[in-house]
């Protein structure tokens, strides 16, 4: 008996030493970088032009705006469709289902350099897209595909089977019944992959730096190179000249990622309650 | 009004066709950069002598050398390094959110691994350059960059996978298991680490399969740390070169076979994910029966 009390104390320290580990590395993490970061922060870094002398930031974040709204345009009807086809259309044990689900948990495993990699390859080499914001785009779009459709088919699948009988049984047939019916009450889900997504985009840097590039402007046309905010932090650290810039770039990066964060579980939250809202 | 219905059925099998082709895009994708990769690849390797590219222990495009070993022994050294920290940090974590926290501080943890999975990598890199690189060559001397440095940023990095992967998995365990070993007398923690976490260990073992690909996967913050030497890896205070930097430190510049062989190094790489991807698949299944 006492022995057995002695192991739970030991597992019980274990357990929240473990954990206070765990928080303790994204307090320092999170911690160190807005302490040691904040400061550095200055109107400068948000002018409109980039020089050598002044390593302004505004273009890269104007870039990582653009890069994402154009990714999310490619990428979020594809893969709300796709999810659509496999939740609403598809037959249980369709053979396209299965190859569909083995390819999309596929693409969410490789890694992101494979993908810069494949972008280099394929969209600026043999469609001749040159290193530009399209082909940057184009390579993100494929990254964030599987998890836009893991997520939509989620939010599909928890749609009551009641809505769609009733839809159906007055007459309205199956598009009118997705995009009527299905849809709307599962838009709080498709938004909540939509933001995660942004979230992936906004901290690629790996499968960027050969499809979009490294130029610091703000690209004439989609078919000019453009740097992304995380692309810039990379450079800016690797030379190893603009170590306050660097810290201020960082800031900038985590601030964002934490309001995504926070949108993300708002998101969550609204979920919840329209869940709570059906029964 | 059979025109109505005939326009209707267009419609609905219109939209059909339209939703069908947007989920071949994954097949697709898949499909293209298999080929890409292949057939840029494999070329270079044969060119090279696969035996030689894969066993050969130095790395000289210069002198038109390419065995890309060391990158391979770095890849699996560092994933290595990182699954000592992060496993079982995260597999505690994860028994603390599933088995030991209040509701209220369930919301917290689980926002607090989220935001650790959100931080992008050039964030954690640089956090590893002004922070644990110093530490290094401060506590043990040399340069800081090394095996180490990339271990502890790579093991930080895969506790989101680990804790979102394993935390579910714990849960899913049935009540009347942890009620049982109760009644047999059993407190709650033994009852968690005997019980639970054994009957939980597929979808644990896939987290960590998970976080394995993610550390093999990982490029920048790898690359910002780890010194990037292309020779055999020395010792954990040395640094290595992983598949990865190699192929984000030269493809900049590389040309003709140089190309071919960071693009075969890449194969490699796919490779060891798309195994880890079928392990990963199969242990979910296997979690969820």
């Amino acid at each position: 008996m006492k022995t057995q009390k002695r192991e739970a104390i030991f597992l019980r320290v274990l357990v929240y030493a473990g954990t206070i580990l765990t928080l303790a590395i994204l307090v320092s993490v999170v911690g160190y970088i807005l302490i040691k970061g904040i400061p550095h922060l200055s109107l400068d870094l948000f002018a409109w032009k980039y020089t050598t002398e002044n390593v302004s930031l505004l273009p890269a974040l104007i870039n990582t705006i653009l890069m994402t709204l154009l990714a999310l345009l490619l990428a979020a009807p594809l893969g709300i469709f796709a999810a659509v086809y496999l939740v609403e259309y598809a037959k249980k044990g369709n053979k396209l289902v299965m190859v569909v689900r083995i390819t999309a948990e596929t693409l969410s495993g490789i890694p992101s350099i494979i993908y810069g990699l494949f972008g280099l390859l394929f969209f600026v080499t043999a469609l001749g897209l040159r290193i530009s914001l399209i082909s940057g785009a184009l390579t993100l779009s494929i990254m964030i595909l599987p998890l836009i459709m893991r997520t939509t088919e989620e939010a599909l699948l928890a749609v009551p089977i009641e809505y769609r009988e009733g839809s159906f049984g007055l007459g309205a047939g199956r598009l009118r019944t997705v995009f009527k019916i299905v849809m709307p009450s599962a838009i709080p889900g498709i938004l909540a992959g939509i933001i995660l997504s942004i979230g992936r985009i906004v901290g690629e840097t790996a499968a960027l730096i050969y499809t979009s590039g490294t130029v610091a402007e703000v690209p004439g046309s989609l078919f000019d190179s453009a740097r992304t905010l995380s692309v810039h932090m990379y450079a800016l650290a690797s030379e190893g000249l603009y170590l306050s810039q660097s810290y201020a770039t960082a800031v900038v990066l985590l601030l964002i990622v934490m309001g995504i964060n926070a949108l993300s579980s708002s998101v969550a939250r609204w979920i919840e309650r329209s869940s709570y809202g059906k029964d | 009004m059979f025109g109505g219905l005939d326009m209707k059925n267009f419609k609905e099998n219109g939209a059909k066709i339209v939703f069908m082709l947007a989920a071949c895009i994954s097949i697709l994708a898949v499909g293209l950069i298999c080929i890409f990769l292949f057939v840029n690849g494999i070329p270079g390797m044969t060119k090279i002598g696969v035996l030689n590219f894969l066993t050969g222990t130095v790395w000289k495009p210069g002198n038109n050398i390419y065995g890309i070993l060391p990158m391979i022994l770095g890849s699996i050294y560092v994933t290595a390094g990182a699954l000592i920290i992060g496993v079982p940090t995260g597999i505690i974590t994860a028994i603390f959110i599933s088995h030991f926290a209040s509701a209220r501080i369930t919301k917290i943890m689980k926002q607090a691994v989220s935001l650790l999975a959100g931080i992008p990598s050039v964030v954690y890199g640089f956090f590893g350059l002004i922070v644990v690189v110093p530490l290094i060559r401060d506590l043990f001397g040399g340069r800081g960059t090394s095996m180490l440095a990339a271990s502890i940023i790579l093991g930080i990095m895969i506790l989101p996978t680990i804790i979102s992967i394993s935390e579910p998995a714990l849960k899913a365990v049935p009540k009347s298991y942890y009620e049982g070993a109760l009644a047999l007398g059993s407190t709650h923690e033994r009852t968690v680490f005997r019980v639970i976490l054994p009957a939980a260990k597929s979808g644990v073992t896939a987290g960590i399969i998970l976080g394995v690909g993610r550390a093999i996967g990982e490029a920048m913050a790898v690359m910002m740390v780890a010194g990037n030497q292309p020779r055999m890896p020395k010792g954990i205070l040395e640094g290595v070169r992983t598949l990865t930097s190699n192929i984000v430190m030269e493809m900049g510049y590389a040309a003709d076979l140089h190309r071919e062989a960071l693009i075969a190094t890449a194969v490699v790489l796919f490779v060891f994910i798309l195994i880890i991807n079928l392990l990963f698949s199969v242990l979910k299944r296997r979690a969820k029966v």
